[in-house]
């Protein structure tokens, strides 16, 4: 149950995509038939991502990944506006593709306020508003956090931005294919997606930017994508990406059921003595279930876990590259060693009550396992 | 998720050897990882110079939970003065290595055997040339 780092590719994506890389391959820029025709893929996969969203097919720009998107909305905003001001917000749990942007841009000269949250992960709009300066050019808040899955109020936030008339973008990586978006509902005029994150292939992503907003572009060249993305395109990714999209309307439903499976793994997990749920209880990702138990250590968990054929992922300074605890999971309040004891689940469309049930039934013994060898909460 | 580790490593890991405490131990080892915040307890039961008994407590990661258990099972039964010669890299390669970032664990399972040792001359008054302790800095 960890479908949030990547989900795999449907057939039928890979299926839409196959004869782009041999026959159909051409160049979209020549003017030969069979570029042609990669052309007219390409904006069909364009028009098919843009409804995904409610956007409109010029709005949306094909990148190589959520991350990049993420890039040229933060940096492409900010180099753009760079006379009118030198200020963004944020928040202090948003991915790191949005964090170490904003981070870099920092020692560019620019100035980010990183707003806080409250305990289960939320973004006060309160707080936007009174961090907007006369220099503020650009707020940035994720729509779901990747670890805790907190939906962020990003309209009320979008109506703040709207009236200061202030680009908002939000890195929708974790929602866009998984919960229907409207960008005008939601008041954004930047949004970042990633296909791999809704059963598309990786290697692609796009950028919505909305119609009268303005960014500079990150890679200068032939002048593809509304000069905004120089660079032949991947014709396949593309390809595959509008695939994916269009399959993934017609999934929401089912996502949205994931939501009652996700209730009854978090009601199961919680008879555990000395467990919580991280993030809100009902604000979150219909797929993602957050928890910590007391007294021990997320790796040796998921380990325990993948013994039993349960996939897991963890907060816990033990498992990062890093060795410090996760950022969202500080964010929210918890001591390093809260975070330590932090699980996270996430429910994929092929998941069963079984599988919950299954995981309820095992992790109680794990958990007892691993507190019989802690010398802590005696 | 199980990549990096050794198979030996998750043996111990999943059938960790000597868990628990020592009610009435000679020497306890209280040690904590500066790196990553983890707690590791060491309790020994000494008998003629010789640990008679090793047990330990750990909050931390696959690799800590491995190296306490294997330091306690290559400690049983030796002299002090031959456990005080098991170093932080023997216990690493005891269990056939393990990753760079894990390194740090099997500092503290060495530390923390030799932090009760050292515990135990404390309280019973007797004297012995103890190794150095190193410091995390020293091996990363
Ligand atoms: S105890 Fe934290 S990484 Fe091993």
């Amino acid at each position: 149950m960890d479908h949030s780092a990547t989900t795999a590719a449907n057939p039928a994506v890979t299926e839409a995509m196959l004869p782009y890389f041999s026959e159909n391959f051409g160049n979209p820029s020549s003017l030969y038939s069979i570029g042609r025709q990669a052309r007219r893929a390409i904006e069909e996969a364009r028009q098919k991502v843009a409804d995904l969203i409610g956007a409109k097919k010029e709005e949306i720009i094909f990148t190589g990944s959520g991350t990049e998107s993420d890039n040229l909305a933060i940096k492409g905003i900010a180099y753009k506006n760079r006379k009118k001001g030198d200020h963004i917000i944020t928040s202090s749990i948003e991915h790191h593709a949005v964090l170490h942007v904003c981070k870099y841009l920092e020692s560019q000269g620019f100035k980010v306020t990183y707003l806080p949250v409250n305990k289960d992960g939320i973004v006060n709009p309160a707080d936007v508003e009174k961090a907007i300066t006369s220099q503020t050019i650009l707020i940035t808040i994720m729509h779901a956090n990747n670890e805790i899955g907190t939906l962020q109020p990003l309209e009320d936030i979008g109506k703040i931005a709207r009236e200061k008339n202030i680009p908002f973008h939000t890195d929708a990586v974790q929602t866009a294919g998984k919960l229907p978006l409207d960008v005008e509902a939601l008041g954004v005029s930047l949004l970042s997606m990633s296909a791999h994150k809704m059963y598309g292939p990786k290697g692609v992503g796009a950028l919505y930017l909305r119609k009268g907003i303005f960014i500079e572009p990150l890679f200068h060249g032939g002048g593809h994508e509304r000069n905004l993305r120089s660079g032949t395109e991947n014709v396949p990714g593309i390809v595959g990406f509008g695939k994916a999209a269009e399959l993934a309307k017609q999934r929401f439903p089912e996502e949205a059921k994931l939501a009652d499976l996700r209730d009854r793994l978090i009601k199961g997990v919680l008879e555990i003595k000395d467990s919580y749920l991280n993030g809100h209880p009902t604000k979150r990702l219909p797929n993602n279930a957050n928890f910590r138990f007391s007294y021990i250590e997320g790796e040796s968990m998921i380990l325990n876990l993948d013994m039993k054929g349960v996939s897991a992922s963890t907060g816990s300074a033990c498992s990062s590259t890093s060795l410090e605890p996760s950022h969202v999971l500080m964010a929210i309040g918890l001591k390093p060693e809260e975070a330590h004891g932090s699980l996270r689940l996430t429910l994929g469309l092929g998941n069963t009550q079984d599988d919950v049930d299954y995981v309820v039934s095992v992790l109680p013994e794990i958990v007892n396992k691993l507190r019989m060898i802690s010398p802590l909460g005696r | 998720m199980t990549d990096g580790y050794s198979e030996k490593v998750m043996e111990h890991f999943a059938n960790p050897r000597n868990v628990g405490e020592i009610k009435d131990a000679d020497g306890i080892g209280k040690v904590g990882n500066p790196v990553c915040g983890d707690v590791m307890w060491i309790y020994i039961k000494v008998k003629d110079d010789r640990l008679e008994d090793v047990k330990f407590k750990t909050f931390g990661c696959g690799a800590a939970i491995a190296t306490s258990s294997m330091i306690t099972e290559m400690a049983k039964g030796k002299t002090l003065e031959e456990a005080l010669k098991i170093s932080r890299g023997n216990v690493a390669d005891a269990l056939d290595g393990l990753p760079p970032i894990k390194m740090h664990c099997s500092n503290l399972a060495a530390d923390g055997l030799h932090a009760a040792i050292k515990d135990y001359l404390e309280k019973s008054g007797k004297k012995m040339e103890l190794p150095k302790i190193e410091t995390a800095e020293e091996h990363g």
